[in-house]
C-alpha cells in the first residue's frame, strides 16, 4: 500500500467540494466577507511614525550638508543608514524598500550657498504607505531651512541668501497623491485572504472530530498526507474567486493603480494563500473542537492584523513589534503585493519576501503532518 | 486455508488516563465465524474494536489481525478490514451514491460507478441512492453503514452494534444479510446487547469491567455458568408475591418475570430447589424445571461482577 495514491487524494477533494458547495455558510463568507471588508477599511487609521530609514546622496560631504543631516535626524523623523555618492545605489535602496526617503544634495550645493545661488535639496519618500511619509516630509523644508542658517550664521550675507533661496523638493514616489487608499487595498486582500482561509481550513478536522466522522475516515485507508491536501485544495479554488473579486474592486472602486507583474503578483498571492490553507489546517490538527478552532484562529488573526503593517505602518512601530511581526505571512505579503502592484517591483525586487512566504509553506505543512493524530487517542 | 485465527489478541490493556478500560483481555476470532461480542455499557467493547481496527494504540498486549501485527502493520489491516462504527460516521451533507463513491474511492475500487451500483443494488438501496444520509431513518442509515464497510470484499468484518436502535424486520435483514456475508467466507465480529442476536453467534464473549468473563458457544456460555433455573407459572398476584418472598432465600441468586411466569436463577441447585418447592406451595404457583438462557447467564455474570467490583 503506498503512501500517496491520486485516486484516494480524487476520492477526498471530490467530497470536500460537494461539502463546501452544500455549506451555504461558506458561501456567504466567500462573497460576503471580502465585499464587507473591502468597504469597512476604505478608510485607515493613520500614524505618524519615527526614526525611518534614509539614504543620503551627497557627493561632496561639506559643512552644509552635514548641518542639514543632523537637523533632520533631530526630528526625529529620519535615521540615516546609508550614505552614498551614488543615486543608483540610493534608487536601489528605495525600490527594495530598505528606507522609506532619498535625500539627495547636489554636488554643487555649497557653491551655490556661497554664491547666493538658488540651492536645491530633494526628498524622495517612498509614499506607497502615505502614514509614513506625511509627517516627516512636512517638518523638511522648514527644518532644512533653519538648520542652514544656523550653520552659516557667521556669514550673514551667505545666511540671508540661503533663507530666501533654499529651494526643497519633494518627490512621492510610487504612489504621488498619497491616497490611503492604494496602500489600503491591496493589504485588505491580504487580510481578507488570512481571515477565511484560516478560519475555514482550521475547522477542518475538528469538523469531522464534532461530526463523529472522523472515527470512519481513519478507519479508511487514507494517509496524512492525502487528508491533509485533499482539505486543503478545495481552498485555493475559494481564495481565486477571492483574489479576483478583490482585485476588480481594488480598480473598479478605488482606482488602485496597477504597474506591476500580474503573473508575479498571482505567485505571490499563490504561496501566500497556500501558506494560510496550512496554517489552518495546523490550527485543526491542534484544536478538539471547532470552538477551539475558532478561537486559535483569532489568536493567531488579531496580532497579525496589528503588526503586520497593515493597520499601523510597520516602520512606525517599536522594534520588539517589529520582529514578532516577521511571524506572520500577512507582514510579507504585504511588502510583496505593495512593491509589486504599487512599485513595479521585479522578482528580485521582492525575492526576500517570496522567500519568507515559502518558509512559512514548508514549515507549516511539516508541523501538521507530523500533528495530525492518526488514532484516536 | 490456514487455520490461525482471524484475530488473536493476548493480554490486550487500554487505559484512558489512570482508567484502566480494556484489563488484560485475550481473545480468538475465528475465521468464517460469527463472533459476538456481549457486555454491558461502558464494559470496553467500542475500545477493543478500535484497538483491533488500529483506531486505538494498546497500552499493554500484542495481537494479530488476519495475520499483521496490531500496532505496526495497521495501514494493511485498515485497508483489509470493514468497520461499521457504533455511531453513525458517513457524511450527512452526503447523498448516499456520494458517501459509499467516496468509500470506494479511498480503498481504490475500479470501476468506481460500476462498483457502486452494484452494491446499492445488492442492498436494495438504488432507490433512495440520491437522497441526503442525513435525511435516512435509522435503518437505511444502517444498510448504508453496513454497504460502506462490506464494499472493498473484507475478509474480516467488525460491527459495533450495528442493529441499534433498528425496527426487528429491519434487524432480521440484517442478520439475514450477515450470515450470507459469513458464508461467503467472511469472518464477523460483532458487538451487541440483544440476546436473540448472541444466540445467531457462532461463538460468543462476555466482557464486563473491561475483563472477559465467558466465551465459547452459547451453549458452553451458558454451561459455564453453572446455573439452574425453574420456572414458577400462575395468576399475576401470586406470581408477584412468590417473587417478593423468594428474594433473599437461600439459593436464589436472581429472579425475573416474564408475563404470567417467574424466572428463577441459582447456582446452588439443592437449596435453589428447596426454596423454590416451599415457595411455590405458598403461593399456590406450577413450578417446573426450565432451561437457562443466555440472558439469565448474563444477567449473573453482570451481577457478579458488580459484587467483585465493590
Ligand atoms: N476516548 C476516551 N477517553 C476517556 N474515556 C473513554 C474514551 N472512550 C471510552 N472511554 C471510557 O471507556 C469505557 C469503555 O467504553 P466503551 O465505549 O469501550 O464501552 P462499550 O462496551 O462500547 O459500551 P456501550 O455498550 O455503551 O457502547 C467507558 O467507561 C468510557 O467512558
Ligand atoms: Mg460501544
Amino acid at each position: 500500500m503506498s503512501w500517496f495514491s491520486l485516486r484516494r487524494l480524487r476520492a477526498l477533494l471530490r467530497k470536500e467540494v460537494i461539502q463546501m458547495r452544500r455549506d451555504r455558510i461558506t458561501f456567504a463568507m466567500m462573497i460576503g466577507v471580502p465585499l464587507m471588508q473591502l468597504l469597512l477599511f476604505g478608510f485607515a487609521i493613520n500614524n505618524d511614525p519615527k526614526d525611518l530609514p534614509a539614504a543620503l546622496v551627497a557627493p561632496t560631504q561639506d559643512r552644509y550638508s552635514r548641518a542639514i543631516v543632523t537637523a533632520l535626524e533631530m526630528t526625529g523623523y529620519y535615521r540615516f543608514d546609508h550614505i552614498t555618492s551614488s543615486a543608483a545605489e540610493a534608487e536601489a535602496l528605495i525600490e527594495r524598500g530598505a528606507v522609506s526617503f532619498v535625500v539627495t544634495i547636489p554636488s554643487d550645493f555649497d557653491r551655490r550657498i556661497d554664491k547666493g545661488d538658488n540651492p536645491q535639496i530633494l526628498i524622495e519618500a517612498d509614499a506607497t504607505d502615505p502614514a509614513v511619509a506625511s509627517g516627516a516630509i512636512s517638518t523638511l523644508g522648514q527644518v532644512a531651512s533653519e538648520a542652514l542658517l544656523h550653520e552659516s550664521g557667521q556669514e550673514a550675507e551667505a545666511a540671508d541668501a540661503a533663507r530666501s533661496q533654499l529651494e526643497v523638493v519633494v518627490h512621492r514616489r510610487y504612489n504621488p497623491e498619497g491616497v490611503t487608499q492604494y496602500n489600503i487595498v491591496p493589504g485588505l486582500l491580504g487580510v481578507i485572504l488570512q481571515m477565511t482561509m484560516v478560519m475555514m481550513t482550521s475547522m477542518a478536522l475538528t469538523r469531522e472530530v464534532e461530526r463523529g466522522t472522523m472515527e470512519n475516515l481513519l478507519a479508511m485507508p487514507a494517509t496524512g498526507l492525502e487528508i491533509m491536501l485533499g482539505k486543503i485544495l478545495p481552498y485555493l479554488g475559494v481564495g481565486a474567486v477571492q483574489v479576483a473579486l478583490v482585485l476588480s474592486a481594488a480598480k473598479a472602486l478605488f482606482g488602485v493603480p496597477f504597474v506591476g507583474s500580474l503573473w508575479l503578483l498571482l505567485t505571490g498571492v499563490f504561496i501566500f494563500v497556500l501558506s494560510l490553507v496550512l496554517l489552518g489546517y495546523t490550527i485543526s490538527t491542534a484544536a478538539r473542537t471547532q470552538m477551539q478552532a475558532m478561537q486559535l484562529t483569532f489568536f493567531f488573526f488579531l496580532p497579525s492584523l496589528l503588526l503586520s503593517g497593515f493597520m499601523f505602518p510597520y516602520r512606525g512601530m517599536p522594534v520588539w513589534a517589529q520582529v514578532l511581526g516577521e511571524l506572520f505571512p500577512l507582514t510579507h505579503f504585504l511588502r510583496m503585493i505593495r512593491a509589486v502592484m504599487l512599485k513595479g517591483a521585479d522578482l528580485t525586487n521582492v525575492s526576500a519576501p517570496m522567500a519568507a512566504l515559502v518558509v512559512f509553506v514548508l514549515a507549516y505543512a511539516g508541523i501538521a503532518l507530523t500533528r495530525f493524530r492518526r488514532t484516536l487517542d | 486455508m490456514s487455520t490461525e485465527p482471524a484475530i488473536r489478541v493476548e493480554g490486550l490493556v487500554k487505559r484512558f488516563g489512570d482508567r484502566t478500560v480494556v484489563d488484560h483481555v485475550s481473545m480468538d476470532v475465528n475465521r468464517g465465524q460469527i463472533t459476538g461480542f456481549l457486555g454491558p455499557n461502558g464494559s470496553g467493547k467500542t475500545t477493543m474494536i478500535r484497538v483491533m481496527c488500529g483506531l486505538l494504540t494498546a497500552d499493554g498486549g500484542t495481537g494479530t489481525v488476519l495475520g499483521y501485527q496490531l500496532g505496526r502493520d495497521t495501514r494493511r489491516i485498515k485497508s483489509e478490514i470493514g468497520y461499521m462504527t457504533q455511531r453513525f460516521s458517513l457524511y450527512e451533507d452526503l447523498t448516499i451514491r456520494e458517501n459509499l463513491a467516496f468509500v470506494a474511492g479511498l480503498y481504490g475500487l475500479r470501476p468506481l460507478r460500476k462498483v457502486v451500483d452494484e452494491v446499492l443494488e445488492g442492498l436494495g438501496l438504488s432507490s433512495r441512492q440520491h437522497q441526503l444520509a442525513g435525511a435516512l431513518s435509522g435503518g437505511w442509515k444502517q444498510r448504508m453503514a453496513l454497504a460502506a464497510c462490506v464494499m472493498h470484499k473484507p475478509r474480516l468484518l467488525l460491527l459495533d452494534e450495528p442493529t441499534a436502535g433498528v425496527d426487528p424486520k429491519a434487524r432480521r435483514d440484517f442478520w439475514e444479510e450477515i450470515h450470507h456475508l459469513a458464508a461467503g467466507g467472511m469472518t464477523v465480529l460483532v458487538s451487541t446487547h440483544y440476546m436473540d442476536e448472541a444466540e445467531r453467534c457462532h461463538f460468543v464473549n462476555y466482557i464486563s469491567y473491561g475483563k472477559l468473563v465467558a466465551s465459547g458457544t452459547v451453549e458452553e456460555v451458558i454451561a459455564h455458568a453453572g446455573l439452574t433455573t425453574f420456572l414458577l407459572e400462575g395468576e399475576m398476584e401470586k406470581v408477584t408475591a412468590a417473587e417478593r418472598m423468594l428474594r433473599g432465600m437461600p439459593g436464589v441468586a436472581e429472579t425475573a418475570p416474564f408475563g404470567t411466569s417467574l424466572h428463577v436463577v441459582g447456582r446452588d441447585a439443592a437449596a435453589l430447589k428447596d426454596s423454590v418447592q416451599h415457595v411455590a406451595a405458598e403461593t399456590g404457583t406450577r413450578m417446573s424445571a426450565t432451561e437457562t438462557s443466555l440472558e439469565d447467564a448474563f444477567i449473573r455474570f453482570m451481577s457478579e461482577a458488580q459484587d467483585n467490583m465493590a
